[in-house]
């Protein structure tokens, strides 16, 4: 369960991911009102907040190290800031500036900060083959690092999923696959789309262990993600994990949500993870002031990384020429070394079968 | 089962252009709506035509391509299906190959990868392989294209992915009219008929389109044939030829070329496969200078291709070639950069300029 202040660090990366989803909700909306035009504003493009699943992301990362891997999917921010993803760095990124994470050719579903182990992707579940690739490498180079593969409880009919789930099973590697489990898959409700209500259940199939956290219980999530994890680290191998948390807002920004009931949508801002640790953190003597000094700090740090990340520069048009490839596009070299192949006879016993 | 002889055309032509008194059409629909207007028509004509794909129900399509459509045939017919593009694109295959006419949507073109197999290996290739026993007639519906900052995972056309391969028809409509004559096409061919939106033409509210796309559209039920390009703009001077979003670049661009004295004629492709080149042809034998433009990637892609295939048959009246594509690098995300390589009207203009000016003699 872990002692208070190892409670008190989950809450501070609850209400940082909380507060800076709100924030980047009001700097979105700028230049959309009254009519949402998704391309106006100084964020353009889609933007998918995780509001409401907090408690995922933070109950599974506080075992993880910077060594270990994380991927996450198209709502990234709340494992980012769980993970310690630089947050000045990914809000210019989400700002398209030139000192975002990757200089604003990523964007917000596209965050990649390889010191802090953490990377997303746009494609639904296509964060789980990278996954296991980094249990791979974990398990060559007899590494006691892990990786965790998120995903929405959407993803888990795509076969790069389930293909990864079997590999990393028949191959022992130490991956943790946590499914957050929304109940939405943007319009379609998960019995539309599963006819298995328990997702965890997809890791029998994978003679994996599979466990569902059945609330929005960030102690709940830790407590089961540590046991995984701890199993990946043991080389006992992998792991599924099954945290129901709640979307708050709708799939991206604009999404009308004309498709959800409201008592759907009440019941996911009744159940707050956050209020739900403060509560036991109060029931553990943590005084209101703690609590609420812990808020205030990570509100300062958010807006200052706004702030920080609406000063920089955007970049010049001409960079977007740039990064294509790592090395040159001649490869390791631009020479070609000088040998005899003896080509002119070779060519000429080709023509000599031939006739 | 086999249904692979085309057949006649089943309803009166309206648009043929030899009819003496052509009816005027004054209603006008965006282009979501000319789109549903024709899937709506065939499913209440062929109850063997439904829709498959991620939030098309209750949502009515990301992109508005099945809005309102649940309301009048049901779950069963407009199906929300698991997010698993392998087993329901191949799904529609197999159901077109029992003789059902599916329409598959793939939400954003960019999640090809996840069921290109599906697409490439079966849907493409089954007719052929089975010797025309088998034929495959669906219909895969699919977002495309960039100008809204939701970079490289989610803005792209791949319209030379899709046209590469032999064995799908490739539908890329730019008008409302288009959209619904080419559409009635696709549902009705016996064929695999790859039909790509372009998602700023739609007439999304939260996407506000160009006005050339909302067009006049007839009430009634036509078709419009495939590998049939359309003259959107006559021009005695250079040939523009492009499709998608970019025919409404192209023909702003020649309104501003038409100020300094350039008469630009703008070709709308409409179709790559089959792909109109004698339209193309007939165009750069009359102005002898050609700029094609695309918002896919400039290699091994739709820029090439007409280029090519003009150089190849009329290599003489060829004066100048210019293109104007999306530079070979992924689209990035920060709106600079995204407007740096996305062919802007100011990009096709400077283009038809550029071209006009390596023949020394253009009037």
């Amino acid at each position: 369960m872990g002692g208070v202040t190892e409670l008190q660090a989950m809450f501070e990366d609850m209400v940082t991911a909380r507060y800076y989803e709100e924030r980047l909700q009001e700097e979105y909306l700028e230049g959309k009102q009254p009519a949402f035009d998704i391309s106006a504003g100084p964020i353009p493009g889609e933007l998918h907040l995780a509001a409401g699943q907090e408690a995922a992301a933070a109950g599974v990362c506080r075992h993880l190290r910077d060594d270990d891997t994380v991927t996450a999917p198209h709502r990234p921010h709340h494992v980012a800031i769980a993970k310690g993803v630089d947050l000045k760095r990914m809000t210019a990124e989400i700002f398209g500036r030139e000192t975002g994470l990757c200089g604003g050719k990523g964007g917000h579903m596209h965050l990649f900060d390889p010191d802090a182990g953490f990377a997303c992707s746009g494609i639904i579940a296509e964060g789980c083959p990278p996954a296991v690739g980094a249990g791979l490498a974990a398990s060559k180079r007899n590494e006691d690092s892990v990786a965790v593969a998120f995903l929405g409880e959407g993803a888990i009919s795509q076969g790069g999923f389930l293909e990864s789930l079997n590999l990393a099973a028949v191959r022992e590697l130490p991956v943790v696959f946590v499914i957050e489990d929304n109940d939405w898959a943007i319009s379609m409700p998960k019995e539309r789309v599963s006819d298995v209500a328990d997702g965890s259940r997809r890791a029998e199939g994978f003679d994996m262990p599979g466990t569902r956290v059945d609330s929005d219980d960030a102690i709940a999530v830790s407590d089961a993600a540590k046991e995984a994890i701890g199993r990946a680290r043991d080389r006992n191998g992998p792991s599924l994990l099954e945290v129901q948390v709640h979307r708050r807002m709708g799939h991206f920004m604009g999404d009308p949500q004309t498709y959800r009931p409201e008592a759907d949508q009440e019941a996911a801002a009744d159940r707050d993870s956050i209020e739900r640790l403060a509560a036991e953190l109060r029931r553990r003597g943590v005084e209101d002031e703690t609590l609420e000094s812990i808020r205030e700090d990570a509100h300062e740090r958010v807006d200052e990384a706004i702030e920080w990340a609406k000063d920089q520069p955007e970049p010049s048009p001409e960079d977007a020429y740039e990064d294509v490839f790592a090395n040159p596009p001649s490869g390791v070299t631009d020479e070609e070394p000088a040998y005899d192949l003896g080509t002119d006879a070779r060519a000429g016993a080709e023509s000599g079968g031939d006739d | 089962m086999a249904e692979s002889e085309p057949e006649p055309e089943q309803e009166p032509e309206p648009e043929t252009e030899d009819d003496a008194e052509p009816q005027v059409v004054e209603r006008d629909l965006t282009m979501s709506r000319a789109m549903v207007e024709a899937i709506a028509h065939e499913m209440r004509e062929d109850e063997e035509v439904f829709y498959m794909g991620e939030d098309v129900a209750d949502y009515g399509g990301i992109f508005d391509s099945t809005e309102g459509l649940l309301e009048e045939f049901g779950h069963d017919r407009i199906m929300d299906v698991p997010i698993s593009e392998t087993a329901y694109i191949g799904a529609a295959v197999g159901a077109a190959q029992e003789g059902m006419r599916p329409i598959a949507e793939l939400m954003f073109v960019d999640f090809f990868g996840v069921c290109m197999d599906q697409i490439y290996n079966q849907m493409a290739k089954n007719t052929y392989m089975s010797g025309a026993s088998v034929s495959v007639p669906m219909v895969l519906t699919t977002a495309v294209g960039g100008t809204y900052n939701d970079a490289a995972q989610h803005s792209q056309t791949l319209y030379g992915t899709f046209a590469h391969l032999p064995g799908m028809k490739v539908v890329v409509p730019s008008t409302a009219y288009d959209a619904k004559g080419l559409m009635h096409n696709a549902i009705r061919d016996d064929d695999p008929v790859v039909y790509m939106f372009h998602k700023r033409l739609m007439g999304i509210g939260w996407m506000p389109a160009p006005d050339g796309p909302k067009t006049p559209v007839p009430e009634e039920a036509y078709t419009i044939p495939f590998g049939s390009a359309d003259v959107k703009r006559e021009g005695e001077d250079v040939t523009v030829v492009t499709l998608g979003l970019h025919v409404h670049r192209a023909l702003e661009a020649a309104a501003e070329l038409a100020d300094d004295g350039i008469d630009a004629e703008v070709i709308d492709l409409r179709t790559l496969v089959p792909l109109d080149t004698e339209t193309v042809r007939e165009s750069v034998a009359k102005t002898g200078h050609l700029v094609v433009v695309d918002e896919d990637y400039r290699s091994y892609g739709v820029t090439g291709e007409i280029i090519a295939s003009v150089a190849e048959d009329r290599l003489a009246d060829l004066e100048g070639v210019e293109r104007v594509a999306v530079p070979d690098v992924p689209l990035p995300y920060s709106r600079p950069m995204e407007n740096e390589v996305i062919p802007s009207v100011e990009d096709v203009a400077a283009a038809v300029r550029s071209v006009r000016s390596t023949e020394s003699g253009a009037e």
